[in-house]
C-alpha cells in the first residue's frame, strides 16, 4: 500500500500570553505543549483513528498535518514530499488533495450561501471553475454523500437541511476536489445517534472505493472501534498506544488505554459495568508531568523510572507500539 | 406504591405558528430508590419531561394534561409557591444539561450552594447553610475547602460534582440529572456516573437520568422509558428493553449504539429525521421513518400496551400478533 501522509516528530508548541508585568519580569517564555514529538503515517485508502481526551492535541495534529497552524517542529510528509517549509503558493496546489471535514455542521456551512455555492467554493478557490464542469462536479460530489436527486439541494440554503444532511454537504465538499486525505475532526458528535452511522458509513465507503485516506479524529472509542482499520491513542500531546484497532480493542498495552476502555459505557444492561481505575483529570499541557506524562495517574505506576524517564515508543507486538516502561526493556 | 406517577402528561409550546406537541400522552412511574432512564434523540421531549415535573417551563409551555403525582399529591394542581416551598429542591431536583456551565462565573460556589439551600428553607442561617454545603462536598468526593472557590478554578468533572452537590442540598427523594454525562471526557464521565449510582445507594434516592446515550443507561438505570417525537414508544424493565425491543425505533436505537467489544461491523442508522412537532405524523408519530409502515400505522395511534411483565410497547405490530 501507498504511504500517503507521513508526520515525524511532530511538535506544535502555543506561547501562553501573560500580562504584561509577568513578561516583563520574567525570563521564561511558557508554552501550551499541544503536540509534543508525534510520528506515524497514513496508508492510502486507510482510516487512521485518533482518540483521546480533550486537551491532547488531536485536533491540533490534524490542523498541522495540512498545515492549517504552523508546526513548531518536525517533518510532515504528504505522498513522499516534504510539505512542511513550503510556501502558501506552493502549498495550493497539494491542497486540492488534502480537505478536511469540521465537527459541526451547524457553524462550518456559510447560511448564505447556497449548497451549489458551498460544494463549488473549493473549485473555484482552486481556479478549476473555469476548467471543468462546476454543476457536474457539484452534482456528482452530492451523489457521492448520497443526496439525492442532486438538484433537489443543490439550490437550498443551509438552514432548509437537517443535520445529517448539512455534514453529508460539508463531506460533499471536501470530495468535489477528489481529494485523497481527508481529515474528519469530530465529523459525527454534533449529529443525532440515529443519523450519524450515515456519516461514518458514507467515510467507510470512501476509503474502500475511492482509496480515500482519513485521520479520524475522535473521542468515542466505540465508534472508532467499528470505523478505524488502525488507531493512536494520544495523551497530552503524545502517543501512548498505536496499531490495529482490532489488536487494541481486544488487548490494549497501555494502563492509559486500558482505563480508558473500561470507562466506555457498554449498551447492555447485563454487561460487565465500566471501572474506573484512574482518578482525576487530564494535567495541565503547559507544565506536562516529567518523565512519562502519564505517571501521575497511572494505576501501575512501577516506580522512579516512571517519574524521571520519558518512555519511548516501541514495537512490542507486531505493528502494535507502546510508549511504556511495562514493556520497554 | 411509586413514588412519582406520571399519568398522561401532555406538555406544549405556544409559538406562533401554533402548538408545538412537545410531549404528548407520557406515563411512567419511579419507585424509591429507583432509577429510570428517560431515552431519545435531540427533540424528542425527555427535557420538556424534566422541566415539566418541576413546573419550570418557559412562559410559552403550558402543562395541558396529565397528572404528576409525587408521594400522593398531584403536583399540576399546586400554585407557584407550594411548588417552590414542598416539591422543588426538597422533593425533585435537577442537575441542568450542561451543568458545568450553569454555575455563575462570578459568584462563589459556596454562594450558590448557600442560595439554593435558604431559597428552599429560609429559616436556616447562613453559617448552617455553608456548613451543610462543606459536607455535601465531601459527599460528591471534592475537597470541603474548596467550596469557597469560584466556579473557574473547578475542572470540568469538578464542576459536574458541585451541581449535583447542589442538587442534593435540600435532600431531595428524586433527583433529575439531564445528560449528566455529556461534554465530559470518557474517563470523567464514568467517575460522574459511578457517583450518582453510589449515591443512589446511600441515600436512596430515587433518579430520572436523562440521556440521548443508551449506553449510559444501560449503565446505570433500572427501567427505561423511549420517547420519540413526543410519545412514549417503549417503556419498563431495562433489561426486557434491552435484550428483547419491540419497537422499531427502540431496535433501531439500541443498533446504532455498537460496543467498544464486539466485532468491527458496519453501523446502523435509521433513515429520515424526526419530525416537525408542529404538526406530527397522523397515526403512529414514527410511520414516516419505519421500515415495518402499515395502513394502519399511518390512520390510528397505537396505544401502550402491556406485552409482559413489566415491558409496554406502543406499536401495531406487537398488538395485531
Amino acid at each position: 500500500m501507498k504511504e500517503i501522509v507521513k508526520v515525524v516528530n511532530l511538535k506544535k508548541w502555543f506561547p501562553v500570553r501573560l500580562g504584561f508585568w509577568t513578561t516583563l519580569f520574567s525570563r521564561k517564555q511558557l508554552f501550551v505543549r499541544a503536540v509534543d514529538g508525534v510520528s506515524f503515517n497514513i496508508q492510502q485508502g486507510e482510516l487512521f483513528g485518533l482518540a483521546g481526551e480533550s486537551g491532547s492535541g488531536k485536533t491540533t495534529t490534524g490542523r498541522v498535518i495540512l498545515r492549517l497552524t504552523e508546526p513548531t517542529d518536525g517533518r510532515i510528509f504528504f505522498e513522499g514530499k516534504d510539505i512542511t517549509n513550503l510556501s502558501y503558493e506552493e502549498l495550493k496546489p497539494l491542497r486540492r488533495k488534502m480537505q478536511i471535514i469540521f465537527q459541526d455542521p451547524y457553524e462550518s456551512l456559510n447560511p448564505r450561501m447556497t449548497i451549489m455555492d458551498i460544494i463549488s467554493e473549493p473549485l473555484r478557490v482552486q481556479g478549476l471553475d473555469k476548467e471543468v464542469d462546476v454543476e457536474e462536479a457539484v452534482r456528482s460530489a452530492l451523489e457521492d454523500v448520497q443526496l439525492v436527486p442532486p438538484e433537489e439541494f443543490m439550490y437550498r440554503f443551509p438552514h432548509e437541511l437537517s443535520g445529517g444532511q448539512r455534514q453529508r454537504v460539508a463531506v460533499a465538499r471536501a470530495l468535489v476536489l477528489r481529494p485523497k486525505f481527508i481529515v474528519a475532526d469530530e465529523p459525527v458528535s454534533m449529529l443525532d445517534v440515529s443519523i450519524r452511522a450515515e456519516v461514518l458509513n458514507l467515510m467507510l465507503d470512501l476509503a474502500q472505493k475511492h482509496k480515500v485516506a482519513f485521520l479520524y479524529i475522535t473521542h468515542d472509542l466505540a465508534l472508532a472501534r467499528h470505523i478505524c482499520d488502525r488507531i493512536a491513542i494520544m495523551y497530552l500531546g503524545k502517543i501512548m498506544e498505536l496499531g490495529q484497532m482490532d489488536d487494541i480493542a481486544k488487548e490494549p498495552l497501555h494502563p492509559y488505554t486500558q482505563a480508558l476502555m473500561r470507562a466506555v459505557p457498554v449498551p447492555d444492561p447485563t454487561a460487565r459495568r465500566t471501572e474506573v481505575v484512574i482518578k482525576g483529570e487530564i494535567p495541565s499541557p503547559i507544565n506536562p508531568p516529567s518523565g512519562c506524562r502519564f505517571h501521575t495517574r497511572c494505576p501501575q505506576y512501577i516506580g522512579d523510572i516512571c517519574r524521571k524517564k520519558e518512555p519511548k515508543l516501541v514495537e512490542v507486538q507486531k505493528d502494535h507500539y507502546v510508549a511504556c516502561h511495562l514493556y520497554s526493556k | 406504591m411509586a413514588l412519582l406517577d406520571v399519568k398522561g402528561l401532555t406538555t406544549y409550546y405556544e409559538i406562533m405558528r401554533g402548538y408545538v406537541k412537545a410531549v404528548e400522552n407520557v406515563s411512567f412511574s419511579v419507585k424509591k430508590g429507583e432509577a429510570l432512564g428517560l431515552a431519545g434523540e435531540s427533540g424528542c421531549g425527555k427535557t420538556t419531561v424534566a422541566l415539566s415535573l418541576l413546573k419550570i417551563l418557559p412562559a410559552n409551555g403550558k402543562i395541558v394534561a396529565g397528572k404528576i403525582i409525587f408521594n400522593g399529591t398531584d403536583i399540576t394542581k399546586l400554585s407557584e409557591n407550594e411548588m417552590r416551598q414542598k416539591i422543588r429542591w426538597k422533593g425533585i431536583s435537577l442537575i441542568f444539561q450542561g451543568a458545568m456551565n450553569a454555575l455563575n462565573p462570578v459568584y462563589r460556589v459556596s454562594d450558590q450552594i448557600v442560595e439554593a439551600i435558604r431559597t428552599h428553607e429560609p429559616h436556616v442561617s447562613k453559617e448552617e447553610a455553608l456548613e451543610r454545603a462543606e459536607k455535601l462536598f465531601e459527599l460528591v468526593g471534592i475537597e470541603p475547602s474548596r467550596v469557597t472557590n469560584y466556579p473557574h478554578e473547578f475542572s470540568g468533572g469538578m464542576r459536574q460534582r458541585a451541581m449535583i452537590a447542589m442538587a442534593l442540598a435540600c435532600n431531595p427523594q428524586l433527583l433529575i440529572a439531564d445528560e449528566p454525562g455529556t461534554a465530559l471526557d470518557v474517563i470523567v464521565q464514568a467517575q460522574i456516573l459511578k457517583l450518582l449510582k453510589e449515591l443512589k445507594q446511600r441515600l436512596n434516592l430515587s433518579m430520572i437520568l436523562i440521556s440521548h446515550d443508551l449506553s449510559i443507561i444501560a449503565e446505570t438505570c433500572d427501567s427505561t422509558a423511549i420517547m420519540y417525537a413526543g410519545k412514549l414508544v417503549e417503556y419498563g424493565n431495562i433489561v426486557n428493553i434491552f435484550k428483547r425491543p419491540l419497537h422499531p425505533y427502540t431496535q433501531g436505537l439500541i443498533s446504532a449504539f455498537p460496543s467498544i467489544h464486539s466485532e468491527r461491523q458496519r453501523m446502523y442508522s435509521i433513515p429520515g429525521s424526526p419530525p416537525d412537532l408542529l404538526n406530527p405524523p397522523s397515526g403512529c408519530r414514527f410511520h414516516p421513518r419505519c421500515q415495518y409502515t402499515m395502513e394502519i400505522c399511518k390512520r390510528e395511534e397505537p396505544p401502550l400496551v402491556e406485552v409482559e411483565s413489566d415491558h409496554y410497547v406502543a406499536c401495531h405490530l406487537v398488538k395485531s400478533s
